[in-house]
């Protein structure tokens, strides 16, 4: 470990700001990753629901992490990595508490219930 | 019980009437002693002219210290009214038999366990627990306030604002019948149409935004302030569980939040989020708030995890043993502590695949744990052990807490918690680590750090009277838990059929009568020890030989903490200086740059806790204005750009120098 | 050689500067704030995550009530979107103009975000009239309970950013561009740009797999 460990106290940058460069292209991946799937859904250019789902879901994903680096400016050096290593963090809650909720509560009706929920709709 | 008609709304009172008055005898006696004991209070601190004293040197101040010693207080005034709450169960219970209903009334009863678990868990434990991370961990880390010292003000005073609810509670309407987490479709407007429930959404409410925005402060403070050398390896024990807890409350208490915020909307606007009926789901509830749950009692018990690292090698004189598998295994823990909460409720019905998994979890978050009480017995291994009353306390914990984690993983195996979920043997059990953990550990940490905090030692005769009470008097009062559970009697009880059980209830209310003589024996303890301050003062600024930073400054630390922010080589950063013999620079001094003190954390504490009140009891009109109080106040705060002041050179020249006599004075 | 016995060599005030910082400087202000942001963010974050949470487990119990089908218009989502994402190229704007140190302009672009924000808030509340006009009121069902929730609660936000907005503006005004101001405009954009991240989730968890 190095003896020469730089102080962290002492408020470094917080990290770019962005160019107009970057905004303009966060901007144009966004319009283009937000117009495609409502075209894939308001066409129903994709016949099969699952296969539409999965693509408008992958669509997401790959637009968040294009707002996180063109807007919010994420990158792995600002703050040390804190920022990046708290955002990892959350992901990792996020995926445990999302997927729990819903494998517990699906597990749950599936034993529990003397119906679907889709049935219960149709119920009067 | 008769139903009473709570029905009655005006425009101006909302709710509020008449019928909101005490009406059972013994809370109406008490009403009386807390309303006369207020007066004297506020007559004493009147007649002494104090007022302007605690409104400019602790209130508004921003100093991390004070504002530890200002939750440690919040923490042991809860604690009273927490164990008389617990005193009231043990008696009742005790005398409920054959036919005999006791002495208090289903409504009563039911208010009493549900206030008797959230002020343990949200205004004892969480204050106690913030308290000493809010004092200590500045300290530790050579840092002069925390990030963000406005916020930490601002923090106390809502978890404050919370516990101001609960406590009107007592003498202004209910408290819930519910059971501490409210679990619907009891807590339901249905099923709960008056206003206990909605005292216990508010005071959470209220007191999470304090927790949460402390949680975020210290992380802050943690990550970015730590003096020049300190490497995250190099981070005292207790400042790393400080910092894992900080990281689970701002990861779980937004969930809380959420929680709190749906039963909220499902009360007052006929939302059907924990409904039976209209597609709601109560088991949602009770899914969703162990998310917050489960992490709850880590963030509860981590720090005094560290601080039993601290103590355990302080007073074995030796370096922790495994500091960095004490690193991971806390890291561990903190990541596992999300893989776990359905454990709560393996009753529900989600079936055997759902169930082993939480099971297998749960049983795998015991290692990390089991680890660590290796690592402290290593560390007393071959130690020049001093049995010193924060050692002590160490091990009854180590003691206490071993056995209640094992019957913990008892209770991990689904089958065996079919037959003992909602058991006596679960209260017995959770009992066991939080008294046996958490409490016993903030005793541990009261008797290490108060000569820290104050310049002299606590009573030691007054604090071993305390200990023999409190240790034994814990076994009675819930070994008898245990044994019950195991025969199956179930929690909330208030009145029993069985007579042969009474025998056991008889033990653990004599355990209770130890307790509460321990608790008095530490009140003694205090007090002796503030009377005989003069016999315990401690000079040197390190009664025990410690090891961390906190203790190379003197006690009570200076506002400041450090006229030099020290430099970190090592673990044990002041053990390496007194090593070293490094002598504290005498000269040179500079002025120093430092948060100034505001009132407006305390401003937006008491709208905050106005806006809660009249929610609770449906006043329209005065919710909407502190509202909007609470929001234009906060608004007006940001025009305040001035936060800041210097300690003049000459100040820092004459508190260091009065610090260099008492050290020869210490020395001679 | 170990160092301790290294250290054990140097004089006293070589040792006392090794290990005090005799020589330090008062810390700029705010240096933890753009993380500690971060941190209240994440936190926010995990909010959203419970209100997806219910709405996943919640979002198929109609109560023999109007499903997505019956309710949602995608074409004023995606108008809604639009406005949302035009406020983020524009506070984008902004933070140059506040590079640049124009004040001016950073006032400017800030207010012509607000008129986005607005724009996407007038929008949602129109939905959510027309919505319970038909009926479809969050006391309905289950599912129109969390989405009311889920897409109101977000709503909500936007709401308390544009008034952090309208403060700012006025705090530029009076103090210009000072860092602590600059500070304050980051965070701002932080929460900004995080509501849009937001936003995608919504847009697609809830509309558009909802129409599918």
């Amino acid at each position: 470990m190095s003896e020469h460990v730089h102080p962290n106290h002492h408020g470094d940058d917080h990290g770019s700001h962005g160019s107009l460069r970057d905004y303009v292209i966060g901007f144009i991946l966004s319009v283009v990753l937000t117009a495609i799937p409502f075209w894939l859904v308001m066409t129903g250019a994709i016949a099969d629901k699952s296969t539409t789902a999965l693509v408008i879901m992958a669509f997401a994903a790959v637009q968040i992490v294009v707002h996180m680096i063109y807007f919010l400016h994420m990158n792995t050096k600002s703050e040390n990595g804190w920022t990046v290593m708290a955002l990892i963090f959350t992901i990792v809650i996020l995926v445990i508490t999302l997927s729990g909720s819903l494998w517990v509560m699906y597990h749950l009706n599936h034993n529990m219930m003397p119906m679907t929920s889709h049935e219960m709709g149709q119920l009067p | 019980m008769e139903v009473v008609d709570h029905s009655h709304w005006s425009p101006i009172l909302g709710r509020l009437w008449w019928d909101a008055m005490p009406q059972e005898p013994i809370v109406l006696a008490t009403f009386v002693v807390v309303a006369l004991g207020g007066a004297a209070l506020v007559a004493g601190l009147t007649y002494f002219k104090l007022w302007g004293y605690l409104w400019k040197e602790w209130f508004t101040s921003v100093d991390h210290k004070k504002i530890g010693i200002m939750y440690m207080i919040l923490g042991l005034v809860m604690f009273l009214r927490g164990f008389a709450d617990a005193v009231m169960m043990r008696i009742q219970q005790s005398i409920a038999f054959n036919g005999n209903e006791g002495y208090l009334n289903a409504h009563h009863y039911d208010q009493i366990f549900t206030a008797h678990g959230v002020i343990m868990i949200f205004f004892v434990a969480m204050p106690f627990v913030t308290g000493l991370m809010n004092y200590i961990v500045p300290l530790q880390i050579g840092a002069r306030d925390v990030s963000f010292p406005f916020l930490n003000n601002f923090s106390f005073w809502m978890t404050t604002a919370g516990a101001v609810l609960v406590m009107a509670s007592l003498f202004i309407g209910e408290f819930a019948q519910t059971g501490w987490l409210a679990y619907p479709p009891l807590s339901n407007l249905a099923y709960s149409p008056w206003v206990g429930v909605d005292y216990y959404i508010w005071a959470l409410q209220i007191a999470g935004v304090g927790t949460l925005l402390s949680g975020v402060n210290l992380i802050a403070t943690i990550v970015k302030m730590r003096a020049p050398g300190m490497t995250m390896m190099r981070m005292p024990i207790f400042t790393w569980t400080a910092l894992c807890t900080n990281i689970l409350i701002v990861a779980a208490f937004p969930v809380l939040t959420a929680v709190m915020t749906m039963l909220t909307v499902d009360r007052y606007l006929g939302f059907n989020f924990f409904t039976n009926d209209f597609g709601g789901s109560p088991m949602m509830y009770v899914n969703l708030i162990w998310i917050w749950g489960h992490p709850e009692v880590y963030i509860l018990i981590l720090p005094l995890f560290g601080v039993f690292s601290e103590v355990t090698s302080t007073f074995s004189g030796k370096r922790l043993f495994g500091y960095s598998s004490m690193v991971y295994a806390t890291l561990v823990i903190t990541i596992l502590s999300y893989l776990v909460w359905l454990h709560h409720f393996f009753t529900m019905g989600s079936g055997a695949s759902v169930n082993s998994f939480f099971g297998i979890t749960t049983m795998v978050i015991s290692i990390p744990t089991g680890a660590k009480l290796f690592n402290w017995l290593f560390t007393m291994y071959r130690g020049r052990i001093r049995f010193e009353l924060p050692m002590m306390w160490t091990v009854a914990f180590m003691l206490t807490f071993t056995i209640g984690g094992m019957t913990g993983v008892l209770l991990a195996v689904p089958p065996a918690d079919f037959v003992l979920h909602n058991s006596l043997f679960l209260i017995a059990h959770f009992h066991n680590v939080i008294i046996g953990g958490v409490l016993f550990g903030i005793f541990a940490a009261i008797n290490f750090w108060w000569p820290k905090a104050f310049g002299f030692k606590l009573n030691e005769f007054w604090g071993k009277v305390s200990f023999w009470l409190w240790v034994p008097g814990f076994w009675f009062a819930f070994m008898p838990l245990y044994i019950l559970g195991l025969m199956g009697v179930t929690r909330r009880m208030r009145t029993f059929d069985d007579p042969s059980l009474q025998i056991f209830f008889i033990i653990a209310a004599f355990g209770a009568l130890m307790i509460a003589g321990g608790i008095g024996a530490m009140l003694v303890q205090f007090a002796v020890s503030i009377w005989k301050r003069e016999e315990l003062k401690d000079e040197t600024g390190d009664p025990w030989n410690g090891r961390t930073l906190e203790w190379s400054t003197s006690s009570p630390p200076p506002e400041y903490n450090f006229a030099f922010t020290p430099i970190v080589h090592d673990i044990d950063a002041w053990e390496d200086m007194k090593r070293c013999g490094v002598e504290r620079p005498t000269a040179g001094f500079r002025p120093i740059h430092m948060p100034k003190g505001t009132g407006s954390g305390l401003i937006l504490a008491g709208l905050s806790t106005v806006l809660g009140f009249a929610m609770i009891w449906y006043i329209w009109w005065l919710a909407a204005v502190s509202f909007l109080g609470v929001i234009g106040f906060a608004i007006f705060h940001t025009f305040n750009y001035k936060r800041d002041y210097h300690i003049p050179v000459e100040t820092v020249e004459q508190t260091e120098a009065e610090r260099t006599r008492q050290l020869a004075a210490a020395g001679a | 050689m170990t160092a301790t016995a290294m250290k054990s060599e140097l004089t006293q005030p070589q040792l006392q500067a090794a290990f005090y910082d005799l020589d330090e400087h008062d810390h700029p202000e705010g240096g933890s704030t753009m993380l500690g942001f971060w941190m209240y963010l994440m936190s926010d974050c995990l909010i959203f995550a419970m209100l997806f949470a219910a709405y996943g487990v919640l979002g198929g119990s109609f109560a023999a009530g109007p499903g997505p089908k019956d309710l949602f218009d995608l074409k004023l989502i995606a108008l809604n979107t639009a406005m949302l994402l035009f406020s983020s190229i524009t506070y984008g704007f902004a933070m140059l103009a506040m590079e640049k140190d124009n004040r001016g302009a950073t006032q400017l672009w800030l207010l012509v975000t607000a008129v986005f924000g607005a724009a996407f808030l007038f929008i949602e509340l129109y939905e959510f009239s027309h919505l319970i006009h038909e009926g479809a009121t969050p006391m309905r069902s289950g599912f129109l309970t969390a989405f009311f929730s889920l897409v109101g609660t977000h709503g909500l936000h936007v709401t308390f950013g544009l008034i952090w907005l309208f403060t700012l503006v006025v705090q530029i005004g009076k103090k210009g561009l000072i860092p602590a101001n600059k500070r304050r405009l980051m965070c701002l954009s932080l929460f900004w740009h995080f509501l849009d991240v937001i936003w995608i989730g919504v847009f697609t968890f809830v509309y558009l797999m909802g129409m599918l």
